[in-house]
């Protein structure tokens, strides 16, 4: 895309967060999306684009009333709204559409109208992983760790320090689900989940949507927030099944979609005021940094054990807390943006002084796809 | 009262080979066999070689030999299963990895060592037949 052509000038997560009993996915996705509008002054006839995962591109255009002109249901997991917001942009551009709508609802706690997870026993995954025993993610996004550990020196207590840090970027923000402060020691002494995953390295499981919505450039000055412009994108996808990654201590899908955004924005790290890394786990951050280039191979665990990642370091990382503590649905690559978006409006909880460029980097299935949005409140 | 059980796999023309191979006692992989290609082995099954996208490829019988390559122990346990259980990921000496369980050994972090010799071993499971790993040489 063309780095700063489209921003982003609506942006909002549903109005309750974590525990949501009364309301189903699509009822989700449409009271953020309700809101999202509401942020900047539109009704759904003025929306003429649509993308979501979760619940279908028809289902949400219908239930909200809208007739898009272009649609967008990719559905990668959890990074798909990464790649609706890349494709949104490629869009506007193009002249498809004018104003797009990406929503996120998911009812992954209470499970109202929610469908079952699982691969298809025919899939390569049914049928060369799932007979092995993983039982949902928590025991297959990890499976590469012990990998890493061996081949790094990446110890148990700095996996550890990952949620200790979150936690403490969950503390400023009042919307987090955990709040409380944590230790090293409290972290390896939960329980166990996934030897060598404990409970308290495994995120969230609750109820929770977001809304985007993203228009030209040149339309946005007349808008009543303040214009978040995209100025650098990118995506890849690699495999379904963990087993099959090229190598277990690296995403190709992260290195592939952190290259082209750094590229297209033209920016280098030292200029990134903030940085979101989905963390569906506590190893997500490490490969994170290392595989966007903040930081070389195997030196990511001792960059967030000195502190770097936490408020007041030198590269603020997950300042809202993170699947880890603030909230995880299932698909929380919306949440990540959500914050990037607040910073970088200058109106996050946890608000890193200044912030002007922010990365929001989200992955996919189990390392299975990646997006990259690179943001900015200046338009380049 | 009937235990629930383990997910089976349901082949597929494309894999068939691979299953009836593990009835069999074989572990198939395949491989190019187009001379230009650098023809290494490769898995999942399919049919044609994912370097080239040739459909000349061939079926052969791997040694069953690898190392443990990454694994967790897992404590919440799937259908049929009983916790805990390492769910491993292991390295063929021909190349390709692919996801087992490691039987007759302790499912312990001091027991599995990262980069120990595993070999292939049978488990009828009914309808099909899973390849499991030991170590290599009989039980640790």
């Amino acid at each position: 895309m063309k780095p700063g052509s489209v921003a982003i000038v609506g942006a909002a997560e549903t109005t309750e967060m974590g525990l949501i009993p009364d309301l189903s996915v699509i009822g989700l996705h449409a009271d953020a999306a309700l809101n999202a509008l509401a942020d900047c002054g539109l009704k759904p006839s003025d929306i003429d684009g649509v993308a979501t995962a979760g619940a279908s591109p028809t289902e949400t255009a219908h239930y909200l009333g809208i007739t898009p002109t272009w649609v967008d249901g990719t559905a990668v997991g959890g990074c798909s709204f990464m790649l609706h917001v890349r494709h949104a942009a490629a869009a506007i551009n193009e002249g498809l559409c004018s104003t797009v709508l990406i929503t996120h609802g998911e009812s992954g706690r209470s499970r109202v109208g929610a469908g079952r997870w699982g691969p298809a026993p025919a899939s390569l995954q049914g049928q060369f992983e799932t007979p092995f025993g993983p039982s949902g993610p928590p025991s297959t996004f990890t499976v590469p760790v012990l990998r890493y550990m061996q081949d790094f020196g990446l110890t148990h207590e700095q996996l550890a320090m990952v949620a200790v840090v979150q936690r403490e970027w969950a503390g400023m923000n009042p919307r987090a689900s955990f709040r409380d402060p944590i230790t090293v020691d409290d972290v390896l002494n939960s329980r166990m989940i996934a030897y060598p995953f404990h409970l308290l390295e495994c995120c969230l499981v609750t109820d929770g949507g977001g809304a985007l919505i993203m228009t030209s450039a040149d339309r946005a000055k007349d808008f009543p927030t303040k214009p978040v412009y995209i100025i650098g994108t990118g995506e890849s996808v690699e495999t379904p099944m963990i087993s099959q990654m090229e190598d277990l201590t690296t995403s190709k899908a992260f290195r592939v979609s952190g290259k082209k955004a750094f590229a297209e924005a033209g920016i280098s790290h030292a200029d990134v005021d903030h940085l979101m890394i989905y963390d569906a786990f506590a190893h997500l951050p490490i490969y994170g940094l290392e595989d966007l280039g903040f930081v070389g191979r195997g030196e990511a665990g001792a960059f967030i054990w000195e502190g770097n990642s936490r408020p007041g370091g030198k590269l603020p990382l997950n300042t809202n807390g993170g699947g880890l503590s603030y909230m995880h649905s299932g698909m929380y690559g919306m949440y990540a943006l959500q914050e990037s978006v607040r910073q970088v409006r200058g109106i996050a909880p946890a608000q890193v002084p200044g912030a002007k460029i922010s990365v929001c980097h989200g992955v996919g299935g189990m390392f299975g796809a990646a997006g990259t949005i690179i943001m900015s409140n200046e338009r380049p | 009262m009937s235990q629930p059980r383990k997910p089976l796999p349901s082949p597929t023309p494309e894999t068939q080979h691979f299953w009836d191979g593990t009835k069999a006692g074989e572990l198939r992989l395949q491989r190019c066999a187009e001379p230009a290609c650098n023809r290494a082995p490769y898995f999942p099954p399919r049919p044609f070689c994912p370097a080239c996208g040739s459909r000349k490829v061939e079926v052969f019988a791997a040694t069953g030999r690898g190392t443990l390559h990454s694994y967790v122990i897992n404590h919440r346990p799937a259908p049929g299963f009983e916790a805990p259980y390492a769910i491993a990921v292991v390295k063929l000496d021909e190349g390709p990895r692919l996801m087992t369980n490691i039987v007759d050994i302790e499912q312990t972090p001091e027991a599995l060592v990262i980069d120990m010799p595993l070999e292939v071993t049978f488990h009828d499971a009914g309808e099909v037949t899973l390849p499991y790993f030991r170590p290599a040489g009989g039980a640790a």
